[in-house]
């Protein structure tokens, strides 16, 4: 993408300012781009902060309170900042089946963290989450956008191991 | 539309196409229970209450969805259907309290109601219930989570009926919440509507919860002390070791010309009248300064004869009488007719609001506008003020106006108030641009230098059929002359002043002021008043208030006599200047000026009195005696009290026996109150007709209403709590009014905001603690 030059006044990348910008134009009513700009903004902020909402109100032209209504409702959007891998594990029906309990407990246990926890390094976060998509390949787990499927404890040891040693080469998302 | 015809429940029923089958029901007096449906509000279908079989249509349908259409034939009450809300009110009581005879709307509440009607008394929910405790969002405003059904009827008043937006829902399923706009608190008007319309006990007021229980409360219906739209308020009251206490104020019978609206003043700001430095005994000056509360008879008496005294030694010219902006119209009047008849003095004012005389004499017996008007206006020009400020129910009005009824609003103004968003066009003027922008409408290029927007806002004026024309104390004098002017060039025009408080017009209209009589007559031309008054009526114009207060610092002010105002706080004047003037103060408290005076009465209030009063639309109303406090009386007796201790002809001021022809009967009294109650049960008793007391403020309506052809409107619409619109000015085509250059400007704006009612709203212990709620954030915004 080309450099964008940087906005006065926003808390967002140049580039990402610069498509918020545009995003609103697209439809009909300015309002129907708030669901894409959160998701944008989680991606590059990390979660939706108190300034996001409050940036993404004032492009909008709605109250903050609008946008909270809207981020509440969506569990994909997180209002706490996650690590630095966000660990989704599913636990619906087919996964379930195949074993997704005890790959949830598992990274529980791995990472030492509860369900929606943070590791005190920052690196991983671990969430529990509904269907991903991945129903054939249960149990599947999602790490940021990147799919691990037919795990095991053991598999999903070394899916973590990586991502770790990623980190600590100062690896990216 | 078109009307259809249907078949509710075996009956034939005709409602105009496109009619909501639950309204067209209610209309036939065929009810279908709702939690989420509220008429006038967007539709919510949340609460599946109101679901009803129509033939044909496979499922249960919602009626508060479904538009009636021709041939429909509907069931709202079957074994089906009772079965279907009882299951959905066991599904709303699975995490409701079932602590009924400890929540605050136990007894009036929509919820309670229903379990009774559909009986849905057992429950399969064995799981416990998921508590949270109680939140204070703001002074006004409680939240009680599990208690919430999530009706969304508060979400959309706020947002929708008063543009507001300040509650919103957030998580989802039965998770959902009603969260206030500041996370943990509310930043709002504090009007109450969302609390006022919750069908449960999940919101709460900070004025009344855990008070009382509804049905210990007798409700009267009586109107707004505060600012001038004349809102109808249903005070509840009881009983108190000192008298009738009021501790609710709604409208919820939607009678009056606000249906159901009130903002917090009408709601929530009656709690002054509870107050315990009210003064309750009168209190006399002593010798070494001080005050000391003594005996009624003794106090009416010393004032009376130091009254008497100085009218007679020094003249009545030395004399100077001030009225209130609060008190009915036969108290103002009565003041009047005081002043005039019984000290000899033309000295009388109160504190102006807005220019009446300057708009009577514009208007020249042209009818100006009544609120209700405004519900069918279709279009509205609204020049200078702030009505979501200062005029509540007619900011609600607009809004409603625009809402439902596609109402064309056109907003002049100086500053960027809230209404322009409801505005069709909004033009931006410079502060002392209110006259050259009258100008410029009426067709002058070069009124309005450089403001690019004016051409368009003038056309789309001028392109509209008919028009209300509403405008603020901005306007005075030659500009209200020049507006009404510029206003009859257009084909159908109405108009409208706005003035600041509860009888602001009608302290105007009963001729408060030095050079009017009642009914904007000039002292000079005062025949009519003189077959009535007597011969002696003072023919000169007197001093005006700030005329008084020169007159007192150079010693020429013998007595002042100020009923209900607080000058000296609201002029800043030096108390100095009083100090060689004798003064009789009533009020409710001990104001900056009722402490300069050398006796003290301590007088009743709107809410504890009854009468008339008008407001700045020119509407009658009946005022009701809702409350009554131990130790203070109403201002009309007090008049008359004073009056008879001066030795004057009780008869002459009241006309109370010889043409008090039409008496209330008691209508106008209060259920429960104290004196004027006991005065009526002991005239029944000795086979008396209740009309025969000199405290009875209908034997003035009956002189109001011969001598102001405007004020003489039905009486018996008046009794039962219609408004009736006066017609403004001297009806009387004859009569001269002297033009508006003539008179000296002393109009001062009050600018209250919704959270301030001059003196009276300092003693408002809800307004104090929404202002002190706020100002740490505002000193942040600065």
């Amino acid at each position: 993408m080309s450099t964008q030059p940087a906005q006065p006044g926003t808390i967002f990348s140049p580039t990402l300012a610069a498509r918020f910008d545009r995003l609103v134009t697209l439809y009909p009513v300015k309002r129907s781009a708030l669901v894409p700009m959160l998701l944008y903004a989680q991606d590059e902020i990390g979660y939706v902060s108190d300034a996001v909402i409050a940036e993404v109100a004032a492009r909008i032209g709605i109250t903050e309170l609008d946008v909270r209504n809207v981020v509440s409702y969506y569990s994909l959007l997180r209002t706490k900042p996650a690590g630095k891998y966000h660990v989704q594990v599913c636990t619906n029906i087919s996964c379930m089946l195949r074993g997704g309990n005890e790959i949830l407990d598992h990274c529980k246990k791995k990472l030492g963290i509860p369900n929606k926890g943070v590791t005190p390094d920052g690196v991983f976060s671990l969430e529990e989450v509904e269907c991903i998509g991945a129903c054939s390949w249960g149990p599947a787990a999602q790490v940021n956008y990147a799919f691990h499927e037919n795990l095991t404890p053991e598999s999903m040891d070394q899916v973590l191991a990586d991502y770790r040693a990623k980190a600590q080469n100062g690896g990216g998302k | 539309m078109a009307d259809v015809t249907f078949t509710v429940d075996g009956k034939k029923l005709t409602a105009p196409a496109g009619t909501l089958l639950i309204e067209a029901c209610r209309a036939h007096g065929i009810e279908i229970p709702a939690f989420c449906y509220y008429p006038g509000l967007s539709l919510q279908a949340a609460c599946r209450m109101c679901v009803v079989r129509i033939e044909k249509v496979p499922k249960l349908q919602t009626a508060c969805t479904t538009p009636v259409a021709e041939g429909m034939v509907v069931t709202t009450e079957s074994p089906e259907i009772a079965q279907a809300r009882k299951a959905t009110i066991e599904l709303l009581l699975g995490n409701h309290p079932l602590d009924c005879p400890v929540c605050d709307a136990g007894g009036e509440c929509e919820l309670q109601d229903m379990t009774f009607k559909y009986g849905a008394h057992e429950s399969k929910f064995a799981d416990i219930k998921n508590h949270r405790d109680e939140q204070q969002w703001s002074p006004v405003v409680f939240f009680d989570r599990p208690r919430c059904i999530l009706c969304y009827r508060c979400v959309r008043v706020c947002g929708e009926g008063m543009d507001v937006w300040a509650l919103g829902i957030q998580n989802r399923g039965s998770g959902s919440v009603i969260a206030p706009n500041q996370q943990d608190h509310l930043d709002c008007e504090e009007c109450g509507m969302c609390i006022d319309i919750c069908p449960v006990g999940a919101l709460t007021s900070g004025a009344y919860r855990y008070k009382t229980r509804p049905w210990e409360m007798s409700h009267v219906g009586t109107v707004c002390t505060h600012c001038a739209d004349g809102c109808k308020t249903t005070l509840g009251v009881r009983r108190a070791s000192d008298g009738m206490e009021i501790v609710r104020g709604d409208n919820r019978d939607k009678s009056g010309i606000n249906g159901d609206f009130l903002c917090i003043k009408g709601r929530y700001a009656f709690d002054f009248a509870n107050r315990d430095d009210r003064l309750t005994k009168p209190l006399l000056r002593q010798p070494n300064g001080e005050f000391k509360p003594v005996p009624w008879d003794e106090a009416i008496e010393f004032a009376g004869k130091r009254l008497r005294e100085i009218r007679d030694s020094r003249g009545g010219s030395s004399i100077g009488v001030i009225g209130s902006n609060r008190t009915t119209n036969e108290e103002a009047y009565l003041l009047q007719k005081f002043a005039r008849t019984v000290l000899g003095t033309n000295n009388i004012d109160h504190h102006r609001t807005a220019d009446y005389p300057a708009f009577a004499a514009a208007l020249a017996g042209i009818s100006d506008a009544s609120l209700r008007d405004f519900a069918s206006a279709k279009a509205v020009l609204l020049l200078g003020n702030d009505p979501t400020e200062q005029h509540p129910g007619l900011a609600w009005q607009l809004r409603t106006g625009v809402r439902l009824r596609g109402l064309h609003l056109y907003v002049a103004n100086h500053q960027n108030i809230k209404l322009r968003r409801q505005a069709a066009a909004f033009l931006q003027i410079r502060e002392g641009d209110y006259a050259p922008l009258i100008a410029y409408l009426a067709g002058n290029d070069s009124a309005l230098d450089g403001n690019g927007e004016a051409k368009a806002f003038r056309e789309a004026i001028r392109a509209e059929e008919s028009l209300l024309i509403v405008f603020g104390a901005e306007f005075r004098g030659r500009d209200i002359e020049a507006l009404v002017q510029f206003g009859s060039s257009l084909p159908s025009v109405k108009f409208a002043c706005l003035g600041d408080y509860a009888n602001s017009r009608g302290a105007a209209d009963m001729g408060l002021y030095p050079d009017l009589l009642p009914g904007y007559i000039p002292i000079t031309a005062s025949a009519q008043f003189a077959q009535e008054y007597g011969p002696s009526l003072p023919s000169q114009p007197g001093l005006d208030l700030l005329q008084m207060f020169d007159a007192a610092r150079r010693g020429e002010l013998a007595a002042l006599y100020i009923v209900g105002s607080n000058p000296v706080a609201r002029y800043n004047l030096d108390p100095a200047a009083l100090r060689n003037t004798f003064i009789i103060a009533q009020d409710l408290f001990l104001t900056e000026t009722a402490r300069l005076a050398d006796v003290v009465f301590p007088a009743a209030n709107l809410y504890e009195k009854s009468g008339t009063v008008t407001n700045t639309f020119g509407d009658l109303q009946l005022v009701r005696k809702a409350a009554d406090r131990a130790g203070a009386r109403t201002d009309f007796e007090l008049i008359v009290r004073l009056a008879a201790a001066m030795g004057a002809n009780v008869k002459q001021l009241v006309p109370f026996e010889h043409r008090g022809v039409r008496a209330d009967m008691g209508q106008a009294r209060g259920a429960q109150s104290g004196e004027a109650d006991r005065h009526g049960v002991w005239l029944a008793a000795h086979h008396l007709e209740p009309k025969l007391s000199p405290f009875d403020p209908f034997a003035i309506l009956d002189e109001m209403q011969r001598l102001i052809p405007a004020y003489n409107v039905p009486r018996l619409d008046l009794l039962v709590g219609n408004d009736q619109h006066s017609r403004s000015g001297p009806a009387s085509g004859l009569v001269q009014i002297q033009t508006a250059a003539a008179r000296r400007d002393l109009v001062l704006p009050s600018s209250d905001t919704l959270f301030t009612s001059g003196t009276l709203g300092r003693y408002s212990s809800t307004l104090s603690s929404v202002l002190e709620s706020r100002e740490p954030a505002e000193t942040a915004a600065d």
